[in-house]
């Protein structure tokens, strides 16, 4: 029994809730946030029981042939459903969240639609069975968030979207051309099979690293690699649910898991480290560490400076993987996660701020932890995860990332790990002691740029509940983290998967 | 290659049956049309009625196919036999034929009550039953003279309809089209009456039996593949085209550049792979072409003003992917599976080519008719106003752009394969660049939908239909992509 239905109805839900939106009048608002809701809802318990499944150890599969020995494949492995857990319980809170944020404003019919295709792509992203389905939903995925990126229709929205575009296509036909390589070469492209690629190990060694430099150029431009980032501090000026979505979970992981998919999936652990390819992404995943968390301290906008901080943390990811052992897959599997949970709390504190008291820079922010204490707190939190202080869940990541490394040998590793977690704090600390330690507007002193009175309470409840259920999952990931189906505990299952085999 | 076109003898006699569908498939567009000249239908509805007796007729010939696998028939009139056969791939683009012409004629009566018809607009009725009659016999045709029959009567009847909508520029261009459609006749005439003169025959299955390379079967190539191209624009006989198109009937536009065009295609790689199966300069000759048009198309479309110049150039360079694969399929230095590869790429790309441009040049001609606009400048702020008819123009480009999904990628990654196997790293990287700058032009357009300075508030509203026809040819192609598996089954000689 393979509930070939499941994998399929879950893409099928938020497909057919962005068609039903697109068919709607722009007007009918209500109607609109119910079948959001009901799609994100239902996604959720589909990704309940696909991971029910997993714990069973039985992998719901669908497949037809397309052309042929080349197959849609959607399969529900323990990675898989890790990411399309994370993706559509985000999905639900970004929801709630943009419903708030765009309240009154136009185009919200064209938003919303292209918002759920966006994560139509992400599951299938998550729940693609072979290289062909996997490229699918990543082109599936940059066409649907071009549309997100120029929301506002301003001059300055849409060159971003020209450079997003510039980025991702010429990422997307590098892919391609690797992927009709190796196939055409190997006839695989499969992520279920036994044998990985070490057959052709012997006669194809050069062609071999030539693909896999392909294919890890082609997801890195969407994992925000340097020097291939230069898009996503752009893509900033769409609005901020966008931007939390985008840039927390949907766009940058897409690429990174599609890294960790090459990696373990289809060329093997072992095959990688042969080739010798793992060393050199470390050291680009190094580099990337320390140039996002560099260029972070030197921008002076919010947004921005979370954006250059997401190109800095995203690597975390591909260091893990790079790292040979378990310990370093476990890291990054967990990060993928939690640097999710904590990215989009960020965003959203971002939004709220920028919506309810017109904050763009961060030299305004003095005194707003005594304003709006809830969405401080929860700002807080995420930026304290991100530096990687106990209790919360980036530091359960970065703990695993520094035994992965020492056991790996790789001991200049650790030494970027605290050069990156120091400059991490030099980022954020300041933001917080501004928040809570500076005397602002809401002491007397001065006036908000734009403030306005949103709601009953602090802001708009649509846009801050959201926030403090994201803050306290993070928090939650990382006091909670030895109960089974927390994060690090699910990829430590995925990792034994990995390495067991 | 004879085999793949299915010009071999059938065991199998067509049932009486089979003989009424072929007659209906073939004479009933002519005959509605002339219906409609007589008594032009307003509404939606009596088009309506008039689409399920050749549709139904096309089903049967399909469900007929797929038992015999051939289907062929034969006449003798004044001691010259003629034949017509229907295998895999022929009922294919029969079947494209009259789906692509259902939805050109279901679209033309909106059209033709919102802008205000001219004098000759019951002409346009005729003209297109005559074009999708002479398109399916172009498909079916297995003579030279049927051959030049169907492309005649396609061609002419093509220059007419483009002439219809009576404007100068409209007038001129179509002159200048059909002088060179006349050319390229009288160059494939030429072709034929060198086959004649020096084998005798004009059947395709008896020829390829007798042809044996040397000047003459290079003579007559030369001649015909010449007229050919001239008449399916290839890169660099495209000139005529985008001027034809810049003041076309929409529905005229889509038939045009998405079937009549590809039907000279049709028959030039059908006459190349019987006249030179061994030629090894004439097919690359075609793909360096076909390089350049992917190149020049893309340059053309990117810098285009007008919204048709756009949709025109792309044309140009979408067959240059076709042109592209020349080498694959004709001639002698290619593995069996790298022909495979390219021979169901090839139709692939052709079919989603032909839902997509279609598609495309509906959604154009309902923007430019919506915003009374017809350059790139004039669409800002459709993204909010004209929702649909961009979205059908998005549709449509992704297959153009040949990305996931859609019948373009599904074409362009059987392409590709071929290309790496066979090891024609020039052709793959025309491909490749193809894609971006497909994107450039496209997101171009978009780039303007989506400003927000839009001056005007008032839109001409569309008649109901016209945007959802060209929703289905769009949704059709993209949809071709994933279900790629069953109409490639249908052609003979693939890989599956």
């Amino acid at each position: 029994m393979n509930a070939a239905w499941l994998p399929l109805t879950a893409i099928a839900a938020s497909l057919l809730a962005a068609v039903i939106i697109f068919t709607l009048p722009e007007d009918a608002r209500r109607l609109r946030t119910n079948i959001n809701l009901l799609a994100a809802v239902i996604k959720i318990t589909l990704v309940a029981l696909m991971v029910r499944r997993v714990v069973q150890g039985d992998e719901a599969i669908f497949s037809f042939q397309i052309v042929g020995s080349i197959d849609f494949v959607l399969r529900a492995d323990a990675l898989g459903v890790m990411f399309a857990g994370l993706s559509s319980v985000l999905w639900l809170c970004t929801t709630v969240y943009a419903i708030g944020y765009l309240e009154g404003t136009a185009n919200r019919k064209r938003f919303f639609g292209f918002f759920s295709l966006c994560v139509a792509s992400t599951l299938g992203i998550a729940l693609a069975g072979n290289l062909f389905t996997f490229l699918i939903f990543y082109e599936m995925l940059t066409l649907s968030t071009y549309p997100l990126v120029v929301h506002s229709g301003t001059d300055k929205a849409l060159k971003a979207g020209r450079v997003y575009l510039r980025y991702t296509l010429t990422a997307g036909v590098v892919l391609l051309f690797g992927v009709v390589l190796l196939y055409s070469f190997t006839s695989e492209h499969s992520f279920a099979s036994e044998r990985g690629l070490g057959d052709y190990l012997g006669d194809h060694r050069t062609l071999l690293t030539f693909i896999f430099a392909l294919l890890v150029g082609g997801f890195a431009v969407k994992a925000a690699m340097v020097p291939l980032h230069g898009w996503l501090p752009r893509a900033m000026v769409a609005p901020a649910p966008v931007s939390a979505l985008l840039h927390a979970v949907a766009v940058v992981k897409a690429g990174a898991f599609g890294i960790l998919r090459i990696i373990y999936d289809l060329y093997g652990i072992e095959l990688s480290v042969e080739l010798g390819v793992t060393t050199a992404l470390a050291v680009a995943a190094c580099i990337t560490i320390i140039y996002g968390s560099l260029r972070a301290i030197a921008q002076q906008e919010l947004k921005p400076r979370l954006a250059f901080s997401t190109i800095s943390q995203v690597s975390y990811i591909v260091l893990g993987v790079s790292l040979f052992g378990p310990f370093g897959t476990i890291g990054a599997l967990a990060h993928l996660l939690h640097q999710g949970l904590m990215k989009v709390t960020l965003f959203f504190c971002a939004g709220i701020y920028a919506e309810e008291l017109g904050i763009h820079r961060i030299d305004e922010m003095n005194g707003a932890g005594k304003r709006m204490p809830l969405t401080s707190l929860a700002f807080t939190i995420g930026a304290l995860g991100m530096i990687g202080l106990p209790p919360v869940a980036g530091f359960i990541t970065k703990w695993y990332l520094g035994i992965g490394a020492i056991q790996a040998e790789m001991y200049w590793v650790v030494a970027v790990l605290v050069a990156s977690s120091t400059l991490n704090a030099i980022y954020f600390l300041p933001i917080v002691h501004r928040l809570w330690f500076r005397v602002g507007p809401a002491h007397g002193h001065g006036t908000w740029p734009n403030e306005q009175r949103l709601g009953r309470l602090e802001t708009h409840g649509w846009l801050l509940w959201p926030t403090v259920f994201t803050a306290v999952i993070s928090l939650a990931a990382g006091l909670l983290a030895g109960l089974p189906f927390s994060p690090l505990d699910w990829a430590t299952r995925v990792a034994v998967g990995e390495y067991l085999q | 290659m004879t085999w793949r076109f299915g010009l071999v003898e059938s065991t199998f006699t067509p049932l009486l049956t089979s003989h009424w569908a072929l007659a209906a498939a073939l004479c009933l567009p002519l005959l509605f049309g002339v219906l409609a000249a007589i008594l032009p239908p307003r509404r939606m509805w009596p088009v309506a009625l008039a689409c399920p007796p050749i549709l139904v007729a096309g089903l049967y010939l399909l469900t007929d196919t797929l038992h015999a696998g051939l289907l062929r028939w034969q006449w003798e009139f004044f001691g010259v036999s003629v034949a017509l056969r229907l295998n895999g791939l022929s009922i294919l683009l029969l079947l494209l034929t009259q789906w692509m012409g259902a939805a050109a004629a279901l679209y033309t009566p909106g059209l033709l009550r919102i802008s205000e018809p001219e004098r000759f607009a019951r002409w346009l009725w005729p003209l297109m039953g005559v074009v999708t009659s002479a398109l399916s016999l172009a498909w079916l045709a297995t003579d030279l003279l049927t051959l030049y029959i169907a492309l005649e009567m396609m061609g002419l009847a093509a220059v007419a309809m483009l002439l219809l909508s009576g404007k100068a520029a409209a007038l001129q261009a179509g002159m200048r089209y059909l002088l060179l459609t006349l050319v390229g006749s009288l160059a494939y005439l030429l072709g034929v009456a060198l086959i004649v003169g020096y084998w005798g025959r004009l059947d395709l299955a008896g020829l390829a039996q007798v042809m044996e390379p040397g000047p003459v079967a290079w003579m007559a190539a030369a001649l015909m593949g010449a007229g050919l191209a001239l008449k399916a624009a290839l890169f660099p006989l495209h000139g005529w085209l985008s001027p034809v198109h810049a003041s076309a009937w929409t529905p005229v536009s889509a038939l045009h550049a998405g079937l009549v065009v590809k039907a000279s295609l049709f028959v030039l790689l059908q006459l190349w792979s019987l006249l030179l199966p061994d030629a090894f300069w004439a097919p690359r000759l075609i793909a360096w072409m076909g390089m350049l048009a992917i190149i020049w198309g893309g340059l053309i479309a990117w810098r285009a003003e007008s919204l048709k110049t756009l949709v025109a150039s792309s044309t140009v360079a979408q067959l240059g992917y076709l042109m592209v694969v020349f080498p694959l399929l004709i001639g002698p230095d290619t593995s069996p599976l790298a022909r495979a590869l390219a021979w169901e790429g090839f139709w692939l790309q052709l079919m989603g080519h032909a839902l997509a441009k279609a598609a495309m040049f509906m959604s154009a001609g309902n923007l430019i008719l919506a915003t009374g606009e017809t350059t790139l400048k004039g669409l800002a702020g459709t993204s909010r106003r004209l929702p649909l008819s961009l979205l059908v123009f998005g549709v449509a480009s992704v297959t153009l752009m040949g990305l996931p999904p859609s019948a373009g990628f599904t074409a362009k990654w059987l392409l590709l394969h071929a290309m790496v196997v066979s090891q024609q790293w020039l052709a793959v990287a025309a491909l490749l660049v193809g894609t971006l700058l497909t994107a450039a032009y496209i997101f171009r357009f978009f780039r303007y939908s989506f400003m927000e300075t839009a001056p005007r508030q008032r839109y001409q509203p569309l008649a109901p239909g016209m945007d959802m026809i060209a929703l289905c040819l769009a949704l059709a192609a993209f949809v071709l992509g994933l279900l790629a598996h069953f109409p490639l089954e249908l052609l003979q000689g693939g890989s599956a």
